[in-house]
């Protein structure tokens, strides 16, 4: 009946695994910087060092994973090659702008602002200053240029080169055949077109969706086969970041209800084909049918968040390997390396076909729900 | 928790970027891409069309052609038919008027005979008569007194008198 039903089951149940995945070793690396304090108590000095020079797997994933307020390329010994990013926040209705690698120092702090390394805020910037009994008040409004955001910006603008050259090209080669990256586009968007937008919206309404579906599909793929390449303009996880997949499910769900006709409003209040007491002393079908509404456009979040986030997780679990044998003895981590990159290699080709599924299944059921919300009655 | 929970920025520069990006692709990007694959769909649609149209045609001017030459060969057929018939014709009057003509010219040719003949027998009657009376007057001059001798010279005469 639903094809959502089944995929909301499939993305809960991997979202609970995720869950498991990723709060437990952090609640490892918690362990372990314990145990290590307890240890070293009188020298906060050395904490920090032995801390810094012990690999903590469940920590590195989960900083590679989400966002961050500097680009780290690369750590060679102390040299750390990093790109600081610039600082917008509000506090207290006042604005400062200020490089995030003023929060290099001793006490990760700068203007009284400060970049928590630890605890429940992690990656989080807070001010030193701030009311703990109110903290409404107090609270910093953070719209920093972040790791996400610059790798958005990037994909954007490399979207638009890339697009607007197939666009002139297009001009170029009127009613000819493709040249160049045209032929490579064309296909993709000639895909999206005829078996995404027209198959589910139908012949009359689909050309109202072609911007956005479009824009979807190529910004997802874009960032998912970007987010493959480790190195700088790719490798920051932006399709595997909930407020990047929130907001492009936002708009799929305002598109659906604001196009949403007389008879998807009326089936949403009236089922048919559902008997007269499951709606009239108590109206359950249409209260199932509103939370149906509301979980489309969650499943649609969840789920490339989730795909895209627990293949950057096994990835990186896999490199982790390399390192937690290598501390071990490194004759092992030798050995343990040839079998994780041939299992990365393996994870990086399935993550190059999931790019594409995920792309596809994004476009595809925003396109459903398109289509749903502008269905005519069926004529009897 | 900071991994499922969307940031306040993250949430704002999205959206921003998002829409500028659906706007500014769907102005420059989408809406020629889109009006050029629908043209050369078209164009493409219209080209196969000339196409099966041109080939319609060309079937039926070879159809036309071959009728025609048909037509032509039939009329050749009839052309030659008509002119064997007035040969045949012709061949038959003339084999006829021949005949004819010889059959006259024989008609002809029996009657200048046939006149011949007469003017040929209406000569030798006269002769006939001529040497009869010829003869009458030699008789009558011989002596009549000897009948022996008057046979014979009857008979003499006879002699000399060829029927021819």
């Amino acid at each position: 009946m639903r094809p959502s039903s089944f995929y909301r089951i499939i993305s809960c149940i991997f979202l609970f695994f995720l869950m498991v995945f990723v709060t437990a070793p952090k609640s490892w690396g918690q362990e372990q910087t314990v145990i290590s304090s307890s240890n070293d108590s009188a020298f906060a000095q050395s904490t920090t060092e032995k801390k810094e020079g012990k690999f903590n797997a469940g920590e590195m994933i989960l900083e590679h994973v989400v966002d961050n307020h500097e680009w780290e390329i690369a750590k060679i010994g102390s040299l750390e090659l990093t790109i600081p990013l610039p600082v917008i926040l509000f506090y207290n209705g006042r604005l400062y702008c200020f490089s995030s690698g003023r929060f290099h120092n001793e006490a990760h702090s700068y203007k009284g602002f400060s970049l928590e390394k630890e605890g429940p805020n992690k990656g989080k910037i807070i001010h030193l200053e701030a009311d703990k009994n109110n903290p409404a008040s107090s609270k910093v409004y953070d719209f920093s240029i972040t790791k996400t955001v610059l790798a958005i910006m990037i994909s954007a603008l490399l979207l638009i080169l890339i697009f607007i050259s197939v666009a002139n090209s297009c001009k170029r080669n009127k009613n000819k055949a493709p040249q160049g990256i045209q032929s490579l586009l064309e296909p993709l968007i000639i895909f999206v077109r005829d078996d995404i937008a027209k198959s589910s919206i139908g012949e009359k309404h689909y050309e109202k969706f072609m911007p956005y579906l479009l824009t979807v599909f190529f910004f997802i793929l874009f960032n998912n086969l970007f987010g493959l390449i480790p190195f700088f303009p790719g490798g920051a996880n932006v399709t595997g970041n909930i407020a990047v997949t929130m907001v492009m499910a936002v708009f799929t769900f305002i598109l659906t209800t604001i196009n949403g006709n007389k008879h998807y409003w009326l089936d949403v209040v009236n089922t048919p084909g559902v008997p007269w007491w499951l709606k009239l002393p108590l109206p359950l079908m249409p209260i199932v049918e509103i939370i149906g509404i509301i979980t489309k456009p969650f499943v649609l979040m969840v789920r490339l968040f989730a795909n895209m986030t627990a293949g950057h997780i096994i990835a990186l679990g896999f490199v982790s390997l390399i390192f937690i044998f290598g501390a071990i003895s490194t004759a092992l981590g030798l050995s343990v390396s040839v079998v994780s990159v041939a299992f990365m290699l393996f994870m990086d080709l399935i993550e190059l076909l999931v790019a594409f599924i995920q792309a596809y299944v994004f476009t595809l059921l925003s396109a459903l729900y398109f289509g749903l919300a502008l269905e005519e009655p069926e004529r009897h | 928790m900071e991994l499922i929970t969307p940031g306040l920025g993250l949430i704002f520069w999205m959206t921003l970027v998002f829409l500028l990006l659906v706007f500014v692709l769907g102005k420059f990007a989408w809406k020629p891409i889109m009006q050029s694959l629908k043209d050369r769909e078209t164009s493409i649609h219209e080209a196969l069309n000339t196409a099966n149209k041109a080939r319609e045609e060309m079937k039926q001017l070879k159809a036309g052609n071959e009728e025609l030459l048909q037509e032509a060969k039939n009329e050749r057929d009839a052309i030659l038919n008509e002119a064997r018939k007035i040969k045949d014709k012709i061949v038959e009057e003339a084999r006829q008027k021949a005949g004819e003509e010889a059959a006259r010219i024989v008609e002809n040719a029996k009657e200048s005979i046939n006149n011949e003949k007469m003017a040929a027998m209406t000569e030798l009657k006269n002769q006939i008569a001529e040497s009869s009376l010829i003869l009458a007057r030699f008789i009558l001059k011989r002596e009549l007194s000897d009948p022996r001798k008057q046979e014979e010279y009857a008979k003499e005469l006879l002699k000399d008198i060829k029927f021819n």
